[in-house]
C-alpha cells in the first residue's frame, strides 16, 4: 500500500505521518496543497499541524484547496482516508466526516498521552493526543444515528476524555466506513522508543476495511 | 523627559558616546543615522558592559562548527551532520506583555537556528517569575506558557524541557529565555557575512510595520518601573504561520544552494541584520527603504530601519539567482524583496528611492561602540529579602512536603502539557521522564541530550560558586542519560551593570562560568546577554541560565529518573556535600544569607563520568541528580516518577560532616541517586543508601528520620496548578 501525506502550508506533522505511512506501508510521499494528483496513491493522510494558520477556523480555508477536493473525490471512490488532529478538523469542514470539532472544555492545549477504546473489539490503544479544538461534537440525533450505522471508531477510556468530547468519542468514520477522522496522533505511536507502536494499528484497521464491516451495513 | 533633553538622550546615548559618533562620521547625524546608531551602540546589541568579560570564556573544541559570532553555535554529532542551538532571552517584552513576549522569544530564537541552514528540532525555556501569591506573578506565568506553546506547537517543533523558578525579585522583571535546537547536514550550513560585491540584498517573509520600534533601546536596555503600560506599543506581535511558511522557504533555498548568507532580523531589525552581515563580511551594503514591503504606506526612513516586525529574514543572493529565490519564496506564500546590494565601500548607506538618506561607515555603527570596564564591588551581606513560609519546628514530614509542594520543586504537567513535545518523532524521553530530553537522530545513528539550568538563588548567595554549580547541575543532568557534553550556551539575566554590585555579580558569575568550562572541557559556542533586570524593589537574582547539548551513542541504553525495579538497591554516588546554604529549605525558613561552600570539580566530573558510563553500559535502573530540596527530595521524586516507594538510611552522610538535616535537605553539587543490582552499584563505588519497593518513602536520618506515603509525597509534588 502506497499512502499519500497531504501538505498544507502551516501542516506540522505531516514528515512524522510520512514516517508512519513508511512504517505501516509499502511506501509514502508528500502531496502538495496546490496539486490534484494522486496517482499511483493507495490512501491518504490528511496530517495534523495548523493548515493556513487556521486563524478563521481550525480546518476551514484547507477543505477548498485543490488537493482537499481530489481527496474528496477519490473518498466518494472508496479510497481509505485517515484525517488526524487538524486533519480530521479538516475532514469535519469539507463535509466528508460528520460533527465539528470545538474548543476543548478547559480552553488550554494539552498535549499527553491517553487510552482509547476501539469500538466493537474493546481494544485499549495508547496513543499521544495533543490539541486545543479537539472536543467532538455532533447533535444527539446525529450521534444516536451514527453509533447505529457504526460510525464510531474510538472512545476516549474512562479518565481520558479530557477535552470534554460528546460521548466520549475520540474517533468517527463516515457511512462507508473508509474515511476516519481522529484526534489523537496514531503517526507519534509506531516507534517503542518514543512511546509505543499502537498507532499503526488504527493504520491497519483503516487500510484493511475493518471500519466498513460493523454496523447495520447500510454504507452509500 | 523636557523638551531641553537632546534626542540622543531620549534615545539612550551618554553624551561621551554622541560625541564619538560625531567624531566617527565627522559631521552630527541626521534622525536616521541617530536612530541607527542608538540602537546598534544599546546595550543588547553592542554588549557593552559584557564584551571584555566574554573574552574569559572558552570557545574552541574538536567539535565545534561554528563558535560565538555566528546566528547559533554548532557542534558535530558525526556522520555528516551537526545540532546547531542558542538561547535567548525576551525579558522585558514579556514583562510588559507576556503572551506575545514569549511568543516572539521562540520566533526570534528559531530563526537564528534556521538562518544558519539548520532544521529546528526542539525548544526548551527557561522562566522566573515572582512568587505565585502574587497576581501580576500568575499573570506573567499563564501568559508566558500559553505564548510559547501558541508558537511552538503552530509552528511544529517539539517543545521537550525547561525549568520554571518563583522567587521575589523576578517580581517585577520576570525571566523568558527560550532555547532552539537545530539539526542540519553540515555541508548546507551557512555563514552569516555577506560578500561578494554586487550581490543583490533580498528581504523575505512579513511586511514591516511599525511593531517594536525602538524595542530593543527602549525596552531591553532600561530598568523596568511605572508607567511600563505605555510600553505596550513597542512588544512585537508573532505570527506562527507566516514563520512556518518563512522557515520551509529558507530551508529549501539553503538546501538548493541558492543563497550567498542569511539573517534573521531581530532586535534593532533591518539596521542590525544589514550591519552585521556587512561587518561580518568586511564589505558595505546598501538599502533602498523604498522597496521594503509595508504595512503602513507613510513610514519614515528612521522607522523602517529600526521596525522590529517579526517573521523577516535577510538574504545575500548572486543576481543571476534572485529570480530562482523569488519562485520559491512564491511557493511558500513568503513575500520577497529586493532592497539593495552589497557594496564595496565598506558603508552602510541608506536610500529613499535611490537619493541617499543616510550613510556611516560599517565598522563605526556595528565595531564602533565603546566598550566599558565594569567597577565592581561586592556587597555587603545579603541584599535580597527573606521571607519565612515554614516554621522551624516542622517535623521532618512536614518538611518533604512543604518541599515537594513548593512551586520551584513541584511538577511543572501543568505548564509542559500544554507544549507539543512530541512532534518530530524524535523525543524519546519526556518532560519529567529523565533529568534531560533526549532526542534520537537516526540520521546520524545516534542521540542528543539537552538540559537548561540555573538556580539564581544560589548564584546570589556567591556568584562565582553558584554559576560552577548550575554548569555542574547541567552536566550531571547529561550524565543521568548517559550524554558527554559538546558545547555549551548561555544567557546570562543580571541587573544593572553600571551598579557596583550588579558589576560584580556579573563578573563573578562569568569567571565561574569560564572556570566550569575549563574544568569540564566544554566550549562555549554561544551566548546571549540581558542586562539592567532590575524593578523597583531592586536587581533580579543574578541568573546565570546555562545549556549543555550532548551527544549518546545509543538512544536505546537511556535510564529514567524513576526507580524501575522492587528490591533494586539504592546509591549515592560522587563527592555530594549536603549543606543548607542557599537551599530551598533555606529559603522557606527565611535563612537566606551569602556564601557557598566550594566544590570539588574535578571530583564531579568524575562522578558524571562514572554515572554516563554506567548508564551506556545498561548497568543502572535508574539515574536522578540530586538537586533542589536535597537527597530527600531526590529520593521522593525517584519514587514518584517509577510509582514505587523506597526505604533509604542518610547515616552515611554523617562521615561527610552533614548533620541529619542537612543529610536529608542539603544542596550542593556531586551527587546521583541512582537504582541497579546491589553488587553494579558497589562496583561503582556508590554508597549503598537503602532499597526500592513499597509504598512508602521512609529514609533514616538519626533523630530526623522520615516516613511519608508514596501517595501523599505525590499528592504534594503534582499540587502547583496556577491557572
Amino acid at each position: 500500500m502506497i499512502w499519500g501525506v497531504l501538505q498544507f502550508p502551516g501542516s506540522c506533522d505531516e514528515r512524522d505521518a510520512l514516517h508512519a505511512c513508511e512504517v505501516h506501508g509499502d511506501g509514502a510521499r508528500l502531496v502538495w496543497h496546490e496539486c490534484r494528483d494522486l496517482d499511483g496513491v493507495d490512501g491518504v493522510v490528511v496530517p495534523g499541524g495548523f493548515s493556513y494558520g487556521d486563524y478563521l477556523r481550525a480546518g476551514a480555508i484547507a477543505r477548498f484547496s485543490p488537493a482537499m477536493e481530489a481527496v474528496a473525490e477519490a473518498a466518494a471512490g472508496g479510497m481509505p482516508v485517515l484525517g488526524i488532529c487538524n486533519g480530521f478538523q479538516v475532514l469535519c469542514e469539507a463535509g466528508l466526516l460528520p460533527g465539528a470539532l470545538l474548543r476543548n472544555v478547559e480552553l488550554r492545549f494539552r498535549c499527553h498521552q491517553v487510552e482509547l477504546i476501539e469500538e466493537g473489539t474493546g481494544e485499549r490503544l495508547s496513543i499521544p493526543a495533543k490539541h486545543g479544538e479537539g472536543r467532538y461534537y455532533a447533535p444527539d440525533e446525529m450521534l444516536d444515528q451514527m453509533e447505529s450505522s457504526g460510525q464510531i471508531a474510538y472512545r476516549y477510556a474512562e479518565g481520558h476524555n479530557s477535552n470534554g468530547s460528546v460521548r466520549d468519542i475520540a474517533g468517527v468514520t463516515n457511512e462507508r466506513g473508509n474515511v476516519l477522522g481522529l484526534m489523537p496522533h496514531p503517526e507519534h505511536a509506531v516507534d517503542p522508543l518514543t512511546g509505543s507502536t499502537d498507532g499503526l494499528k488504527v493504520f491497519d484497521r483503516l487500510s484493511q476495511g475493518a471500519f466498513a464491516n460493523h454496523g447495520d451495513g447500510n454504507a452509500p | 523627559m523636557t523638551v531641553d533633553t537632546p534626542k540622543y538622550r531620549e534615545l539612550g546615548l551618554t553624551d561621551s558616546e554622541y560625541e564619538l559618533i560625531v567624531e566617527k562620521l565627522g559631521r552630527a547625524p541626521n534622525d536616521v543615522e541617530l536612530a541607527m546608531f542608538s540602537l546598534l551602540w544599546s546595550e543588547h546589541c553592542a554588549y557593552k558592559h559584557s564584551r571584555k568579560l566574554l573574552g574569559k570564556l572558552p570557545t574552541d573544541g574538536p567539535r565545534v562548527v561554528m563558535g560565538p559570532g555566528e546566528n547559533a553555535g554548532a557542534v558535530d554529532v558525526g556522520s555528516g551532520y551537526a545540532v546547531a542551538f542558542k538561547v535567548e532571552s525576551h525579558n522585558h517584552p514579556s514583562a510588559v506583555e507576556p503572551f506575545q513576549g514569549a511568543a516572539t522569544g521562540v520566533g526570534g530564537i528559531m530563526r537564528d537556528v534556521f538562518a544558519i541552514g539548520a532544521r529546528p528540532i526542539a525548544l526548551l525555556d527557561s522562566l522566573r517569575f515572582g512568587e505565585l501569591d502574587s497576581v501580576r506573578s500568575r499573570h506573567l506565568l499563564d501568559g508566558a506558557v500559553r505564548g510559547i506553546g501558541h508558537y511552538g506547537n503552530s509552528i511544529g517543533v517539539a517543545t521537550v524541557g525547561g525549568e520554571i523558578y518563583f522567587e521575589e525579585p523576578y517580581e517585577h522583571n520576570c525571566l523568558v529565555n527560550a532555547m532552539c535546537i537545530g539539526f542540519a547536514k553540515t555541508e548546507d550550513m551557512v555563514r552569516a557575512a555577506a560578500a561578494g560585491p554586487g550581490n543583490s540584498v533580498v528581504l523575505m517573509g512579513a511586511s514591516t510595520g511599525r511593531d517594536g520600534i525602538g524595542g530593543a533601546s527602549v525596552l531591553a536596555s532600561a530598568e523596568l518601573g511605572e508607567g511600563d503600560e505605555a510600553k505596550r506599543p513597542t512588544v512585537q506581535i508573532g505570527d506562527p504561520f507566516e514563520e512556518s511558511k518563512l522557515l520551509e522557504c529558507c530551508l529549501e533555498l539553503l538546501e538548493k544552494g541558492l543563497l550567498v548568507s542569511l539573517q534573521d532580523l531581530g532586535a534593532a531589525g533591518l539596521t542590525s541584520s544589514a550591519g552585521e552581515m556587512a561587518s561580518a563580511g568586511g564589505v558595505g551594503i546598501e538599502i533602498d527603504v523604498a522597496k521594503v514591503p509595508l504595512r503602513e504606506a507613510d513610514m519614515e526612513p528612521f522607522e523602517i530601519m529600526v521596525s522590529e516586525s517579526q517573521e523577516r529574514m535577510l538574504a545575500v543572493v548572486e543576481p543571476a539567482r534572485v529570480d530562482q529565490v523569488r519562485a520559491i519564496c512564491e511557493k511558500w506564500q513568503t513575500a520577497s524583496a529586493e532592497i539593495g546590494k552589497v557594496t564595496e565601500d565598506g558603508l552602510v548607506r541608506i536610500l529613499r528611492d535611490g537619493e541617499t538618506v543616510g550613510e556611516m561607515p560599517v565598522e563605526a555603527l556595528v565595531g564602533g561602540c565603546p566598550l566599558y570596564d565594569l567597577e565592581p564591588a561586592e556587597p555587603k551581606g545579603w541584599i535580597y529579602g527573606n521571607r519565612a513560609t515554614l516554621e522551624v519546628g516542622a517535623s521532618p514530614e512536614e518538611e518533604l512536603l512543604s518541599l515537594l509542594s513548593s512551586p520551584n520543586i513541584a511538577s511543572k504537567r501543568w505548564a509542559f502539557e500544554q507544549y507539543d513535545y512530541l512532534v518530530g518523532s524524535r523525543t524519546v524521553r519526556r518532560p519529567e521522564q529523565a533529568d534531560a530530553a533526549v532526542l534520537q537522530l537516526p540520521e546520524a545513528g545516534n542521540a542528543i541530550a539537552v538540559s537548561i539550568d540555573g538556580n539564581g538563588r544560589r548564584v546570589a548567595c556567591d556568584p562565582y560558586l553558584g554559576t560552577i554549580d548550575a554548569v555542574l547541575e547541567c552536566a550531571q543532568n547529561l550524565a543521568c542519560v548517559g550524554a558527554e557534553p559538546l558545547g555549551l550556551t548561555n544567557c546570562l539575566n543580571f541587573g544593572n551593570p553600571e551598579k557596583p554590585a550588579g558589576a560584580w555579580q556579573l563578573d563573578r558569575a562569568v569567571s565561574g562560568l569560564a572556570d566550569a568550562c575549563n574544568a569540564l572541557g566544554v566550549p562555549v559556542v554561544g551566548g546571549n546577554v540581558s542586562l539592567y533586570n532590575e524593578g523597583p524593589d531592586g536587581p533580579i537574582y543574578p541568573t546565570p541560565v546555562v545549556a549543555l547539548v550532548g551527544e549518546l551513542p545509543d538512544p536505546e541504553q537511556v535510564a529514567g529518573s524513576g526507580f524501575a525495579r522492587e528490591g533494586d538497591a539504592i546509591g549515592l554516588v560522587g563527592p555530594f556535600e549536603p549543606n543548607l546554604a542557599g537551599s530551598e529549605l533555606a529559603k522557606q525558613r527565611g535563612e537566606l544569607k551569602m556564601g557557598l561552600p566550594r566544590p570539588d570539580v574535578e571530583a564531579v566530573a568524575r562522578a558524571c563520568d562514572v554515572v554516563r558510563d554506567a548508564i551506556r553500559a545498561g548497568k543502572l535502573s535508574s539515574a536522578h541528580d540530586v538537586s533542589d530540596g536535597g537527597l530527600a527530595v531526590a529520593l521522593a521524586e525517584s519514587a514518584i516518577a517509577g510509582d514505587i516507594g523506597c526505604e533509604a538510611n542518610l547515616e552515611h552522610l554523617r562521615e561527610r560532616g552533614a548533620q541529619p538535616e542537612e543529610a536529608l535537605f542539603g544542596e550542593g553539587p556531586g551527587g546521583f541517586v541512582v537504582s541497579g543490582e546491589r553488587s553494579m552499584l558497589e562496583e561503582l563505588g556508590a554508597t549503598l543508601l537503602g532499597k526500592v519497593g513499597g509504598n512508602r518513602i521512609e529514609i533514616g536520618a538519626g533523630d530526623h528520620s522520615l516516613s511519608v506515603g508514596l501517595a501523599d509525597a505525590e499528592r504534594a509534588w503534582r499540587s502547583l496548578d496556577p491557572a
